[in-house]
């Protein structure tokens, strides 16, 4: 399209660039720098150098048990849905009839996803009086106080994130069934045995969406919002406060938009952190074959 | 080679057999292990699904009375009572504002990603590499640092309490996801017709109407339906901006109703969150290939 002007291209990207500019530079500049103010809306912020950031790491014990029971929540949540979807994926992966029974069963929980439905269920489930209790009980174990006890709390909203493990798995599984069916033939003749194949041939193949899935899950879980604000408010003593829920409260409960922007920011460097690291690290455990794109 | 076959002892006959047999069971015992894990998983995933269905119509007094999800003494009082809310609207209306809030968001997003994926997939202009660089951050950018100074953005302009900051940021393909979504499978496509098309004297907005839009269709709807899914499901973002009663969508409204009413009324609750994630649920059933397309393709958060 050689007639046209050099700058065609950005009248179609221009609704893009207004709101780059309008809806995330801006407010990503603006949240840095509220980050160093005291603004409780009813006067203009006032800069206070880093003293939010002094205050938040010597003497905020709510943002260090916040802080505490995020990372366990991510560390804890990440890695049990990836290592089940990848499970469920590679069974699903054999000739089985059925498979898109199976898949869209296992996928309809993902997408309900967010909804406070969702959560609101879950309450219902996982009450002391409720059907996992009564589970528990046919087959003799003794029940679980699973929302008042701060041990388990933080879990149960685990276990509500790993049973949408479904949207994970379809990448997954799209992922397995692209791979040319000619190398595990060729691995077979060598007499390489089911976990070698896997390992050696299916793992290395698979890496990269291994590596999208992490990057994405990741960062969702650290923004987890909907489950600990429904189920369980935060508690039993801030057990599942996690740090959205402390930004939502300072910043929309008690109009402390400085102090909160600080911990958004602090939040933000640590998900910038990992996925840098997840990033370099890629190089040496994510592998790209000529035309895989990801 | 009759000889030979002739020739063969009958034991190794045998040998061949039982080890084809050994092998059979072998395949027979790891198919059974694998549709056992697979059913039982599906048990897991769908019986909580099925439960809340059947204890909506459950009375109050059955619902933890027992693991079954089929009520002994069905009832639709948990409907209706919650159909009314403890409001002065009916729980039509709270639907109602959720169709006002999803609608033109699905409609800003379709236009303005398809626009925007077009000129990231068909034109060459400075600074393309560094605008396709910023999209991808903006894919991996928590929203949690941008919402306090959106928050104050739209207070300035003087939209709180209404739908326009949630309808507006996607009007300017704000979901970074979508444009990349569809900018991969733009260029998937050849682009010998659109050429064709210029050399006859199209423009390329032409172009893009009566030809790309068309092929694009199919990548288009999964964006509608996934668009249409996360605002259903969306609750941040209503919570935020959205104070009044009378504008709640549904997620606001379950939680209200929660607040006021789950002391003792739990047939109502559970009959409101299956209301809630009915829309959802249909969407995907009637559209389900749009979403494993949709997802596998690109990738997808959720």
């Amino acid at each position: 399209m050689s007639g046209d002007s050099r700058f065609l291209g950005l009248v179609y990207l221009s609704p893009y660039i207004i709101g780059l500019l309008v809806f995330t530079a801006l407010p990503f500049a603006a949240s840095f720098y509220l980050s160093f103010t005291d603004y409780n809306l009813m006067s203009a912020p006032v800069f206070t150098g880093i003293e939010n950031y002094v205050k938040l790491f010597t003497s905020d014990r709510t943002f260090r048990k916040s802080l505490w029971v995020t990372l366990v929540y991510v560390f804890t949540t990440v890695p049990l849905k990836l290592a089940f979807a990848l499970f469920i994926a590679v069974i699903l992966n054999y000739k089985l009839k059925f498979i898109n029974f199976f898949r869209t069963a296992f996928y309809v929980p993902s997408i309900l996803g967010g909804s406070i439905a969702i959560a609101v269920m879950w309450r219902y489930l996982f009450a002391d009086v409720g059907i996992v209790n009564m589970g528990l009980a046919a087959i003799g174990f003794e029940p679980v106080n699973w929302f008042g006890d701060p041990t388990n709390a933080l879990f149960t909203i685990t276990l509500l994130r790993l049973w949408q493990f479904g949207s994970a798995m379809v990448i997954f599984l799209a992922a397995l069934q692209s791979i040319d069916k000619s190398l595990y033939e060729a691995a077979s003749i060598d007499g390489a045995g089911k976990f070698a194949t896997f390992w050696h041939i299916t793992m290395p193949l698979i890496t990269p969406v291994i590596f999208f899935n992490l990057i994405m899950q990741m960062v969702q879980a650290f923004q987890e919002f909907n489950g600990p604000y429904i189920i369980t408010q935060g508690g039993p003593l801030k057990s599942t406060y996690l740090l959205p829920l402390y930004i939502y409260e300072e910043a929309f409960k008690r109009f402390d938009m400085g102090y909160a922007s600080a911990i958004a920011w602090v939040l933000f460097a640590i998900i910038m952190v990992l996925t840098v690291i997840a990033f370099w690290s890629s190089r040496h455990w994510v592998y790209y074959a000529g035309d895989k794109r990801s | 080679m009759t000889d030979h076959a002739l020739s063969t002892p009958l034991s190794v006959d045998r040998e061949a057999e039982q080890i084809l047999k050994a092998q059979r069971r072998r395949q027979i015992i790891s198919a059974t292990l694998r549709y056992g894990v697979l059913f039982s998983v599906g048990l897991v995933m769908l019986y909580p699904l099925i439960w809340l269905i059947g204890a909506s119509f459950k009375p109050n007094s059955e619902i933890f009375a027992g693991a079954g999800f089929i009520p002994h003494e069905g009832t639709v009082a948990g409907y209706v009572n919650g159909w009314q809310t403890s409001t002065p609207y009916t729980f039509g209306r709270f639907f109602w504002n959720t169709f006002l809030i999803v609608i033109p968001k699905i409609i800003g997003t379709a236009i303005s990603c398809t626009a925007v994926a077009y000129g990231f997939a068909r034109f060459d202009f400075p600074g393309k590499k560094i605008l396709f660089a910023s999209l991808i951050a903006t894919l991996l950018l928590p929203n949690v640092v941008t919402r306090i100074p959106q928050y104050l953005l739209f207070r300035d302009l003087g939209w709180l309490d209404s739908f326009l900051p949630l309808w507006v940021p996607s009007a300017f393909a704000g979901d970074a996801f979508f444009v990349f979504m569809l900018v991969q499978f733009l260029r998937a496509i050849p682009r010998d017709m659109e050429e064709a098309a210029r050399v006859d004297g199209a423009s390329t907005w032409q172009v893009l109407l009566f030809i790309v839009v068309p092929l694009l269709t199919p990548a288009l709807i999964s964006v509608c339906l996934f668009q249409f899914m996360w605002t259903m499901n969306d609750f941040l973002g209503p919570l935020i901006y959205i104070s009044s009663v009378d504008k709640f969508p549904v997620s606001l409204a379950l939680k209200l109703s929660i607040d006021t009413t789950e002391a003792f009324e739990w047939n109502r609750i559970l009959a409101m969150s299956v209301l809630t994630i009915m829309p959802a649920l249909i969407v995907f059933f009637v559209a389900q290939k749009y979403f494993i397309e949709g997802i596998s393709a690109g990738g997808v958060k959720g």
